[in-house]
């Protein structure tokens, strides 16, 4: 892998505290890594097979903040999300470059331990996927695994409640996760990630099966676990963007010359205020007054 | 009729065919072409329990054979009239329990590997091979068992003292157990990779490892079709017969030495078939009946597998 001038330490250490985190006390120390961006990306670029999907991304996620991706379909948004937790491990012939850090450590070394950091960086899918198992099962299967030893009941009741489908699943915990409706799905889904405790939960479009309750209780749920958690999301949703996120990042096709393909990259990446009131590139201007995508 | 034709627009009355009377004809003549095709598979199965009832009840009659006599008697000598399935049974048991024992397991395993855990390079050569094992007839492994897997026994077994008789119930249950393998493996393997990818996605993305999420998430959401597998298998096992007379030989008897020889419900009814018996005499008849016992147990084992597969399917759409 040759990565020319990624000042990769500097890179997170310079990075300022983010707002909202006193800065460290007169420590003459450099940066302790709790400071810096919980996850980044420098000069990541991934394929699928021989085809390029995303292009040389780089960006940092704030700790304990929300990061909206936005962009129009297909532009990789969800290509960069599973990155940060190896989920595209999974795929056959996908591969990637550049380097991924979780707390300054680089993830896509081949001696990380991809069980161990998905433990610790949850994911809400794009498509509602719970378990064919009832709905109590679906919560408590993964803090299961993770070897979780307090009382299942009171976790699941707790995840279920953070995910705002307690009242209406609560007298059918043993039904299947498959019986309710798309959106309860996608709030048991979310139930199921928070019952693990991540550290960062990466959501894909968590909300495009909610109606508008659903979606402002999952709203209030992300501004809420905000103090603990950083969270990712990819919406197609400008205002929910807007809304929610702390900073955005806006993902643009770019037409490359060579091949017809049509490759994804970070047009911009700056706090969500500037980005939807003063956008400096012209295609995110673009995209945000509903011009293009 | 002709509220239809109303809003076809005019501008494309030109391009569009009207309401179409051929195809509303074919739609009703396909479905009561599958219909038929349907009713004759119903009518076969009828007839062939049909047979096998009437036969059965004369065997009774003529035999002057109890139904619990024939089902616990001990000892089958049809020439001295003596009809007690029991060492039948237990053969047959034997056979299916044995193979199963080696099939089940390691068909079951086989098929994860190939979903889960093998490359696709090595899955698209491992998987028709095991199914070419599927395509050898089965006399051929018969002759297996007589000429390499019993030598092998008694390769083993005799230097210890243990008796290895020529025909004998071990080398059966290895050679069918093999012989059912790709059974299990080929149609577990199916059902285990049409489990959507997104279930897996989500046990991993919970920290799941390979291991759990091919066990505890892809294995209980394809249960159903495992099942079904397995149940293939066994009554394959169940109803073989070549290799089994091959390798356990034709000798009535209970014996819980996996290296004597025993008979199966499918060997008696060949045994028969090849001998004297004439048309009508009790043993000729006997013949059915054990048929329908043999037809009765396959009955129940499905029915077995029905009642666990409510109790334990998880479905997933
Ligand atoms: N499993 C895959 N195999 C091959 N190509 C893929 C795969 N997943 C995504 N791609 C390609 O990568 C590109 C980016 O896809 P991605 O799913 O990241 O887009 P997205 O921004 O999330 O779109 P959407 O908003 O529609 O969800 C697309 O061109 C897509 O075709
Ligand atoms: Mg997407």
């Amino acid at each position: 892998m040759s990565l020319p001038e990624i000042p990769v330490v500097s890179a997170s250490s310079k990075v300022p505290a983010p707002s909202g985190v006193p800065a460290p006390s007169p420590a003459p120390a450099p940066v302790p890594p709790e400071a810096g961006p919980v996850l980044a990306a420098y000069h990541l670029s991934v394929w699928y097979g021989t085809s390029l999907a995303l292009k040389d991304v780089t960006i940092e996620i704030p700790r304990n903040q929300i990061t909206a991706l936005i962009g129009p379909s297909g532009c990789g948004k969800s290509t960069l999300l599973r990155c940060f937790n190896r989920m595209n491990d999974l795929i056959p012939g996908a591969r990637t470059e550049g380097v991924i850090l979780c707390d300054g450590k680089e993830i896509t070394s081949p001696d990380t331990d991809p069980v161990a950091l998905r433990r610790r960086i949850g994911m809400v899918f794009q498509k509602p996927n719970p378990f064919p198992k009832s709905i109590h099962e679906n919560v408590a299967w993964g803090a299961r695994i993770n070897g979780y030893r307090g009382n299942m009941d009171d976790l699941v009741e707790r995840s279920l409640r953070r995910a705002a489908l307690w009242d209406e699943v609560k007298d059918k915990l043993h039904r299947s996760g498959m019986d309710l409706s798309g959106g309860q799905q996608q709030r048991l889904c979310i139930a199921r990630t928070l019952a693990v405790e991540p550290e960062v939960i990466l959501m894909d479009e968590p909300c495009s099966a909610l109606d508008p309750i659903s979606t402002a209780r999952v709203e209030d749920l992300m501004d809420d676990l905000k103090s603990e958690y950083t969270i990712v999301i990819v919406t197609h949703n400008m205002q929910q963007a807007r809304r929610v996120s702390d900073m955005t990042a806006c993902l643009m096709l770019d037409e490359d010359s060579r091949d017809k393909n049509r490759i994804g990259v970070i047009a911009e990446f700056s706090s969500t205020d500037l980005l939807f009131t003063n956008p400096k590139d012209p295609r995110t201007e673009a995209y945000i007054t509903g011009r293009i995508g | 009729m002709s509220a239809l034709t109303r809003h076809i627009p005019a501008s494309h009355s030109g391009l569009w065919a009207g309401p179409s009377r051929f195809r509303s004809l074919t739609e009703a003549g396909v479905g009561a072409f599958l219909l038929l095709c349907a009713t004759i598979t119903v009518l076969t199965t009828a007839g062939i329990i049909l047979v096998l009832g009437l036969e059965t009840l004369e065997f009774f009659e003529k035999s002057k054979v109890g139904l619990l006599h024939f089902l616990t008697g001990t000892v089958l000598n049809p020439e001295g009239g003596k009809y007690g399935i029991l060492p039948l049974i237990w053969g047959t048991f034997q056979v299916a329990a044995g193979s199963s024992v080696i099939a089940l397991p390691i068909g079951l395993l086989s098929a994860i590997y190939l979903s889960e855990y093998a490359p696709s390079r090595v899955r698209a050569v491992l998987k028709p091979a095991l199914e070419l094992l599927a395509g050898i007839p089965t006399i051929v492994y018969g002759y297996l068992a007589l000429l390499l897997v019993t030598p092998v026994l008694k390769a083993i077994f005799e230097p210890m003292g243990i008796p290895v008789s020529t025909f004998n119930v071990a080398s059966a249950c290895i050679v069918v157990g093999v012989m059912i393998i790709p059974l299990v493996s080929s149609l577990s393997e199916d059902v285990l990779s049409a489990v959507p990818r997104g279930l897996r996605e989500a046990g991993y993305a919970l920290g799941a490892t390979k291991f759990e999420v091919s066990t505890r998430i892809v294995l209980p959401a394809g249960l159903s079709g495992v099942m079904a597998s397995f149940i293939l298998a066994v009554s394959r096992a169940i109803g073989e017969t070549m290799a089994v007379v091959l390798a356990a030989g034709m000798r009535p008897q209970i014996t819980l030495n996996p290296f004597d020889s025993c008979e199966t419900m499918t060997t008696y009814i060949v045994s028969v078939t090849g001998g004297e018996a004439s048309y009508g005499s009790p043993e000729y008849l006997s013949l059915f009946a054990v048929g329908m016992a043999l037809f009765l147990s396959t009955l129940a084992l499905n029915l077995l597998s029905e009642i666990v597969l409510r109790r334990y399917r998880e479905v997933y759409r």
